[in-house]
């Protein structure tokens, strides 16, 4: 199977916007000089869709991006194959400004460079499992014989051997988005968009998508762009995350930075609910070596998250644990008692907590 | 007072002028352009013949087998099959088979030129809503205007025949599959044309892949609506010597046979049940996928 190991293709969104009505270009000036969406639309009859986007994805990288409904992520995305056109800015992939191709170049970078996988599955109802496998080679012009063979091989790799001869309405929501995830990886692209891709099934099912995205993500290798409203899939699967709210980004970060230091309230009442021990990791809240206490130490790899650390000083029976890096060397150092206190303390204020209403994620 | 009661209308002098006008001008543009016209219409005349001559001369137990075939391959049903026998066996018996002939050729003619034009009309209606604009009250003029009002200037243009037949029962049958054809391809999922344009469909390949068999349904309810429209002009096209089906009909009006009337009216409805039962059961059997098997 023809997998890229590396890639080169890193995303750069640069001073991104997109404001949609009649006479964008001149509402642009305005956006810039700091009138704020609700002044746009009730003033203008314009509606700012995103503002001033800056954000850097390195190749081979899942990069999420969440936000609520309304907070412009999916138009986000459909810049970045140039689905929807912006009214200002640069999307830099691999190198080439996607805003500056020719209507052919456009589709030649659409057909061996981007591909997508979209949230209700966008598969034709009248081909085969098989037949819809294959659209992206088939629009590339491909042998059928080839087609056949590439699409059958990552068919297999998502789970639906034997299933080649069925139609989509055959299947169940978790199948039919194996099938979209199939089509989208036999074009071989170095990008991967996913467009809310797990929102339309049922939670146990999404998990498991996720579970094969993961697998999958760690031979393949590609550049993933992740779009969800769900800040658990978020904080599980982004190797970077970009919170964006009415068409800004909040907050951009690794999913430590995101649940350890929220940049506002509003971030902050999203994590609120999260599992802290199992997104933190140790090396994250460590203090440099003094002295370990006693004589036989506990080590744990960098990465090793807060829970299974706390799991693996109850079982050994100690209060204190050494971080090694990749090399086995001692980096740092942490007690119990302090992993403890962060799983529970909240980035919220104490006080405030109780008080303040639950804000959770729209599930 | 007057006024008020009789419409203020144009002296009868000039409105006699102007209707004299019109016609002078229409009778010069006949006399000038008719030959070219039917110049123009004469691969219709050809295709017309030929159809025509096929169905006459091909032995009726061949027919009946080649019917028989097209209803099994379309709808996979031993009840439309042994529906569409029986029916032709009973206009054969009742002596009315080679104008039935007649009328399938012409209903097949008809079809073919209206599906010729009308699918792609219909794609370009869907593409461009100025197009749309445009096209949307031709076809309402064409589905309201009586139909003996547009067989005058056709006969003046191409004299009595079945050219001008044809095209009385085009004119009449077209509308519904350019509509519907719009319909379709309007209709197809947003995300599916996002789809097709994210994998780097170019415009062609996102018809042909998408596009159509989305909208083919719709396609196919509008070959049906054309057939049975076709049908329902024939006894129109009829009284300017279209032979067939039509004629026995309009002869039994002007002399009040009301038996032969009869017979030759149902054989009519006979052919369109024929062909509304197969389209349909052929159009059911391509949306067969759609049919969920898995609950959910």
């Amino acid at each position: 199977m023809a997998t890229n190991l590396t890639n080169d293709f890193g995303i750069e969104i640069r001073h991104l916007y997109k404001i949609f009505g009649y006479q964008a270009q001149a509402s642009i000036e305005r956006v810039k000089q700091g009138m704020s969406k609700a002044e746009l639309l009730s003033n203008h009859s314009h509606v700012l869709g995103l503002k001033d986007i800056n954000i850097s994805m390195p190749s081979g990288g899942i990069q999420v991006i969440m936000g609520l409904s309304g907070s412009g992520k999916s138009t986000l995305i459909r810049h970045i194959n140039r689905l929807i056109e912006p009214t200002a800015g640069e999307v830099i992939v691999g190198g080439v400004d996607v805003l500056k191709m020719s209507p052919t170049d456009l589709r030649e970078f659409r057909r061996h460079k981007i591909s997508m996988v979209f949230q209700k599955f966008a598969l034709l109802p009248n081909r085969t499992v098989l037949d819809n496998a294959v659209y992206g080679l088939e629009i590339q012009g491909m042998s059928r014989d080839r087609q056949v063979e590439i699409a059958t091989g990552w068919l297999d790799r998502v789970g639906l051997q034997g299933y080649a001869s069925h139609y989509p309405n055959q299947l169940s929501g978790g199948m039919q988005q194996r099938v979209g995830l199939a089509r989208a990886l036999a074009s071989d692209a170095p990008i991967l968009l996913m467009d809310e891709a797990f929102s339309a099934l049922d939670p146990l099912i999404r998990m498991d998508m996720q579970s094969v995205l993961l697998d999958l993500q760690k031979e393949i290798k590609k550049t993933i762009v992740f779009i969800t409203h769900d800040l658990d899939e978020a904080l599980r699967i982004g190797d970077r995350i970009a919170i964006l709210r009415d068409g800004e980004v909040v907050q951009q970060g690794t999913r430590q930075e995101i649940v350890m230091t929220p940049a506002d309230d509003y971030i902050a009442n999203f994590v609120k609910e999260v599992n802290r021990g199992r997104v933190i990791g140790v090396e994250a809240i460590m203090r440099p070596i003094v002295q370990v206490k006693g004589g036989a130490t506990l080590t744990v790899p960098m990465g090793t998250s807060l829970e299974s650390a706390v799991k693996r000083l109850v079982e050994a029976g100690f209060d204190e644990l050494v971080v090694t890096d990749s090399q086995g060397q001692p980096v740092g150092q942490l007690a119990l008692k302090s992993i403890i206190a962060t799983m529970v303390t909240s980035a919220v204020s104490e006080e405030s907590q109780d008080v303040q209403p639950r804000v959770k994620s729209k599930a | 007072m007057e006024w008020l009661l009789s419409f203020p209308h144009m002296e009868d002098e000039r409105l006699r002028a102007l209707k004299k006008v019109i016609d002078g001008a229409f009778r010069n543009f006949t006399s000038t352009y008719g030959d070219s016209f039917e110049a123009f219409f004469q691969p219709l005349q050809v295709f017309l013949n030929q159809s025509e001559r096929f169905m006459t001369t091909t032995p009726w137990p061949i027919i009946i087998v080649l019917v028989a075939l097209i209803a099994w391959f379309a709808s996979r049903s031993w009840r439309i099959v042994l529906g569409c026998v029986f029916t032709l066996m009973a206009i054969g018996y009742l002596d009315m088979w080679s104008d039935t002939m007649k009328t399938l050729s012409m209903i097949f003619v008809c079809t073919v030129i209206s599906i010729v034009i009308g699918l792609p009309t219909g794609i370009a209606m869907a593409r461009s809503n100025r197009l749309q604009n445009v096209v949307s009250p031709v076809l309402d003029v064409m589905q309201t205007l009586p139909s003996f009002v547009y067989l005058i200037p056709v006969v003046m243009l191409l004299g009595i025949g079945k050219v001008a037949g044809l095209i009385a029962v085009v004119i009449y049958a077209l509308p519904p599959m350019i509509r519907l054809t719009n319909l379709g391809i309007r209709h197809v999922d947003a995300e599916m044309l996002e789809c097709a344009d994210a994998f780097g469909s170019s415009s062609w390949q996102k018809l042909k892949n998408v596009q159509l068999p989305l909208a083919l349904p719709s396609i196919m309810a509008g070959i049906n609506q054309t057939i049975m429209m076709a049908l329902a002009m024939v006894v129109i096209a009829s009284m300017i010597g279209v032979q067939g089906l039509g004629q026995p009909v309009l002869k039994a009006i002007s002399n009040q046979y009301f038996t032969l009337g009869i017979f030759n009216g149902l054989a009519i409805v006979g052919i369109a049940v024929i062909f509304d039962r197969v389209s349909q059961a052929y159009g059911r059997r391509l949306q067969k996928h759609l049919e969920r098997v898995h609950g959910h």
